[in-house]
């Protein structure tokens, strides 16, 4: 079986020039199905932009990334985004919820661009909510949560799909050690019971512990890649 | 898809239910307007076709000099001779197909009955003119022919003087004192309300012509002439055998020009509800500039939403949505904000025009044409201003949008 994730010497340059800079200089990843893997670095070291080639958000400047053998570097950017509707959940270090509208109706948005109909959406959704143990809470706006709550809201909203691969940047950076721990706690459970392949990035080595792969990026490049357990 | 975008539209202007009022005043405005002229330009158009038909169908009056449009009543043309009995006369004996020729002489006078007194006018001509005139009797009868060839003082009475002088009276066989003799009312006329200008056509009496002459006038003058036309299809040929039959009498020889016009009822409504609908079309346009700023104010509005949200678009963005879904979901927002107006414009339009319409005297009726035009053309100006503020949030870069704070 080919891999989920393979890049082959991905650049990414910004900006023209004398001016441009290479964020990402050659990169080559390989990421099999059922992995957790935690990417670290420093600032600048091009850990962000590479979580947003690896989630179709960005495209390379060069280089190839294949996702379950597709060439995603070729694709047009509607073509990008169906490939997330249907095979990517993200959460964000800042949640991202939409403000003033429902848990639920949070949960519910991938949903509705999958077409699906009111009475599926809403099942999915509390299924959803009760797998990151927010049953019941579904009515309640992202003011009346805690910010673990809505990190919790978030996760929701990117399992409501059944993902191939939940891509979390800095998942826990606004939350503290406990909430942090219980967060990083509900993505190990989805890794290992659900199979779903979780890719974080994180700059605290304590969270990055729960992962089974670390990958270190310093300079646009990868540093070191250490394997911590296998993937079951 | 649509449906909830059409919800989540909805939504989004009951979040900013004040802000959602202000863009669509101008919509509101401009629809309302709209309506309104049309709606009351069209009834202005149709009052003056009700008050010309009322004057009789098929209808042509000769009067005297050159003028197309003279006031109404306004008799002798300078340096033109005019008319007299014996023209009524050649009229009726050589011009066929015609449903009555009514001789008209018209003086204003002071009428008097018991201690009430009215000013009015007075017109004389012959039973004719009930026929030409489309008058029909509340009660009593017309002139007898006795009563005609001599000139006997009897008068029918308009509706106006039977209230004036006589309230809850019965007024047939009273005698009323006009200027400085009495006559006998033999009928009362069914009232006609008020013709163009608003002059009131019931506000009139009704002698025989030979009567006035005498009593009123002193000479044997007749100052226009009223030909009712039995056939519609025949106006056109009558009207030409009149001009030539007048030619004629008054010896007018090939290189004269006519000395007296003979005008179609037609010809005047036509005229006078071209000028309503000149009017009308001109106050629409105008009030169609306040639709283009309307429009302008959704544009406006519609971009700083899509600032105001741009984390919410890179949010729609990033969990899957397409380029044209977003677009699709701010241009259904526009549409939404801008129809609404045309329904609130609508409504307004609908109360200003009743209320206006009973103001000015003008019938209402609902044009459900103009109604549903401009109803269209709200929901289009949704589009085409709503357009450049969803392309712009289409075009978002999700990563971009996401950091937006």
């Amino acid at each position: 079986m080919s891999a989920l994730i393979e890049l082959r010497g991905i650049t990414k340059i910004y900006g023209q020039g004398q001016a441009s800079f290479k964020a990402l200089d050659g990169v080559d990843m390989t990421i099999e199905q059922g992995d957790f893997v935690a990417i670290m670095g420093p600032s600048g070291s091009g850990k962000s932009t590479a979580m947003n080639i690896l989630g179709c958000l960005d495209v390379p400047s060069g280089g190839e990334y294949l996702f379950r053998d597709v060439h995603v570097e070729q694709l047009s950017r509607n073509e990008r985004a169906l490939l997330r509707r249907h095979y990517l959940g993200f959460v964000f270090q800042g949640f991202n919820l939409l403000a003033r509208t429902s848990a639920q109706e949070n949960v519910e948005l991938p949903l509705l661009y999958r077409g699906e109909s009111t009475e599926a959406r809403h099942t999915a959704a509390q299924a959803a909510l009760k797998q990151v143990g927010l049953e019941g809470w579904g009515h309640h706006t992202p003011a009346e949560l805690s910010g673990g709550q809505q990190q919790r809201v978030a996760i929701a909203r990117a399992l409501v799909t059944n993902p191939t691969i939940l891509l979390a940047d800095e998942p826990t950076g606004n939350l503290d050690t406990k909430t942090s721990n219980e967060i990083m706690a509900l993505l190990t459970d989805l890794n290992e019971n659900k199979g779903i392949t979780v890719l974080m990035v994180t700059h605290e080595p304590d969270m990055a512990e729960y992962a089974k792969r670390i990958i270190h990026f310093v300079d646009g490049n990868i540093d070191s890649d250490v394997r911590k357990r296998e993937i079951t | 898809m649509l449906w909830s975008s059409f919800l989540l539209a909805l939504r989004e202007i009951r979040r900013n239910l004040l802000r959602s009022f202000l863009t669509i005043l101008g919509i509101v405005i401009g629809v309302s307007a709209v309506i309104t002229m049309v709606t009351l330009g069209n009834g202005a158009t149709q009052a003056v076709k009700n008050q010309v038909s009322s004057l009789g169908s098929n209808l042509l009056q000769i009067r005297n000099g050159q003028r197309m449009m003279g006031p109404p009543g306004g008799g002798g043309g300078g340096g033109s001779p005019p008319f007299s009995l014996e023209d009524v006369a050649a009229i009726r004996n050589q011009i066929t197909g015609l449903a009555a020729v009514a001789p008209e002489v018209s003086k204003s006078a002071t009428v008097v009955s018991m201690s009430n007194n009215w000013s009015t006018s007075v017109t004389g001509s012959s039973n004719d003119f009930f026929i030409a005139g489309s008058w029909k009797l509340a009660a009593g009868r017309t002139f007898s022919e006795a009563e005609e060839k001599a000139g006997q003082t009897v008068c029918l009475i308009g509706e106006t003087i039977r209230r004036e002088l006589f309230g809850t009276q019965q007024p047939v066989g009273e005698s009323l004192r006009v200027n400085n003799f009495s006559c006998e009312i033999i009928g009362i006329l069914v009232s006609k309300g008020q013709a163009s200008m608003g002059r009131d056509q019931d506000d009139t009496v009704i002698m025989p012509i030979k009567a006035v002459q005498r009593r009123l006038t002193g000479n044997q003058n007749v100052s226009s002439i009223q030909v009712s036309v039995a056939d519609e299809n025949d106006i056109t040929s009558v009207k030409e055998q009149l001009t030539n039959l007048m030619r004629e009498r008054r010896r007018l020889g090939d290189d004269k020009d006519d000395n007296f016009n003979v005008q179609d009822t037609r010809q005047i409504a036509e005229a006078l509800s071209g000028t309503t609908q000149v009017m009308t079309t001109l106050l629409a346009a105008v009030a169609s500039v306040s639709l283009l700023v309307g429009g302008i104010g959704i544009m406006n509005i519609m971009l700083v939403s899509v600032t105001e949200r741009t984390r919410e678009i890179g949010i729609r963005l990033a969990i899957g949505a397409l380029e044209r879904e977003v677009l699709l979901q701010f241009l259904i927002e526009a549409v939404v904000l801008a129809s609404l107006g045309g329904l609130v414009g609508i409504g307004l339009a609908t109360l200003a025009s009743i209320g206006l319409s009973q103001v000015m005297n003008v019938p209402y009726t609902f044009n459900v044409g103009i109604n549903l035009l401009s109803f269209v053309f709200s929901a289009g100006i949704g589009v085409l201003f709503g357009y450049m503020p969803a392309k712009r949030a289409a075009r978002l870069d999700p990563i971009d949008a996401l950091r937006h704070e």
